[in-house]
């Protein structure tokens, strides 16, 4: 049943992640098993949208014309509350270890997920 | 045991008008006359990729076109580290008997086959395709955010990145061969462009043309030995999302691992060839291999530790912040650069003593890793 949550991947503002039900391990990138220790089935969840800077770069050059409208924009990877690690954008001032929460912005028509800093 | 017996390399840069297959067979060529071989001796061919002209068997293509019929061949792909894992593999299969002499060969025309534009996309797919790519991230990008903890970590400044630019071009200056001549300093890396935060255009390499190749065979082929004297790999990951902590990544473990292989330690190294796609991966791969201490590259560089005279001269050809960076030919002009020290065929940039060589290449976002040691044995 748990293969039925959507996240921004599938275009609805959420996060989805996995958590395995034999070892508790937690994956962000779905799969039908746990990578950890290989049973199959893990249990699929959204998540809160907290979430803590772990790295950043603001992008300045850009592949394709779509996506030069957009520079520059700041991408990040953040360690989320859930315990697994995600990238996305974020506001350009945000730096490593700011507490950040996720909002949703249309990206290259497309739907990412945006982080700002938490109040 | 395996020697390294002939290397070829084209200049990097623009060659207009040369196919992938072109540059590839010009390197060959090159190899093959460098160790004393005919073509019909080559009976083992490994060969990487090409972004311009991808094909599901690039290594019989390459063959037939050369004009040679190998009795082992195919392609291999491990991104940047692809050269390095072509030797490894090279070195077994010599070692295991299935081949006498094996050609490693790649060659593309990266620069003018295909817009710059093009070669950004192209590379920035070894992103993850559903949680990575529609982000818009490149490979300055990745790195970028590499780069970014790094510095947080380990206290590095922009200006100490900017050291591994200054110090790659210094040494492409002198090799006529290379993408640049014209020295830039710290000033000048700091004031160009901003690619990807904290990277800016001086810190990433270029886009290149070129070709390289080297044979590895079962016994020397003339009055040199250059041996290979172990090996080793790790994989961790392939997106940066799912990358270890800093303290974890690969490098570390594929250099334990050779070091064990080989029976050396890094204070027997006397000159160094290591990846460098931007000046992050130099100043990060130097330090997790032992080459300087944790956050103390960038101050070798200014000291001169890594300079053509210093104690560990590092690829004194450019590398590919200034060489060139053509794929997977981008990093085996470092085992070419690395062979011609060894064999003291340097020209004005031969260094004093090269007898012994730690060679280190890194594919993806620092996911797969190969460090190797050379033994020059005569």
């Amino acid at each position: 049943m748990s293969e039925m949550l959507a996240d921004w991947t599938r275009g609805v503002e959420a996060i989805a992640y996995q958590q395995c039900t034999a070892c508790d391990a937690r994956q962000y990138f779905r799969r039908s098993f746990c990578a950890a220790c290989g049973t199959p089935e893990p249990e699929t969840k959204l998540a809160s949208g907290e979430g803590t800077v772990y790295a950043t770069s603001l992008v300045c050059r850009a592949a394709t014309a779509e996506i030069r409208a957009h520079v520059p924009y700041n991408i990040l990877l953040v360690d989320t509350a859930e315990g697994f690690r995600m990238m996305a954008h974020g506001d350009n001032g945000l730096a490593i270890g700011d507490k950040v929460f996720a909002r949703y912005e249309q990206f290259a028509g497309r739907l990412v997920p945006y982080f700002e800093k938490a109040k | 045991m395996s020697y390294v017996t002939g290397v070829g390399l084209t200049s990097y840069g623009k060659h207009e008008g040369a196919s992938s297959l072109d540059l590839m067979s010009r390197a060959a060529a090159l190899a093959i006359a460098d160790a004393g071989l005919k073509r019909t001796e080559i009976d083992g061919v490994l060969c990487g990729y090409s972004t311009v002209s991808p094909h599901i068997m690039l290594a019989t293509v390459f063959a037939e076109h050369f004009g040679i019929r190998p009795s082992y061949a195919h392609a291999v792909q491990v991104g940047g580290a692809t050269g390095l894992a072509m030797t490894m593999l090279a070195h077994h299969l010599v070692d295991a008997g299935v081949a006498k002499h094996v050609l490693v060969v790649s060659g593309e025309n990266r620069l003018t086959g295909q817009s710059r534009d093009a070669s950004i996309q192209a590379l920035a797919q070894v992103g993850h395709p559903d949680y990575e790519v529609p982000l818009g991230p490149t490979i300055p990008a990745y790195y970028g955010l590499v780069a970014s903890r790094y510095m947080h970590e380990y206290g590095l400044t922009q200006e100490d990145l900017a050291e591994f630019a200054v110090l790659m071009r210094a040494h492409a200056c002198v090799h006529p061969g290379a993408q640049f001549h014209e020295p830039i300093t710290v000033a000048d890396v700091m004031a160009s462009k901003p690619v990807a935060m904290p990277l800016k255009l001086l810190d990433c390499c270029p886009v290149s043309d070129g070709g390289a190749a080297f044979i590895i065979s079962r016994e020397p082929t003339g009055s040199a030995g250059i041996r290979v004297r172990g090996c080793a790999q790790a994989h961790t990951h392939q997106h940066v999302t799912a990358a270890p902590a800093l303290s974890e990544l690969g490098a570390e473990i594929s250099i334990a691992k050779a070091k064990a292989a080989s029976g050396l330690a890094i204070s027997d190294v006397r000159y160094a060839a290591v990846y460098d796609s931007f000046t992050i991966t130099l100043a990060m791969l130097l330090e997790d291999l032992g080459l300087a201490q944790r956050g103390e590259a960038a101050a070798r560089v200014r000291a001169g530790y890594f300079g053509r005279t210093g104690e560990v001269p590092l690829n004194t050809h450019g590398g590919l912040l200034s060489y060139g960076h053509c794929g997977v030919g981008g990093a085996m002009a470092h085992l070419v650069e690395t062979y011609l020290q060894m064999t003291g065929r340097a020209s004005i940039r031969q260094v004093h003593d090269a007898s012994i060589a730690l060679l280190h290449g890194d594919g993806g976002v620092l996911s797969s890793h190969v460090s190797m040691f050379l033994e020059r044995v005569r």
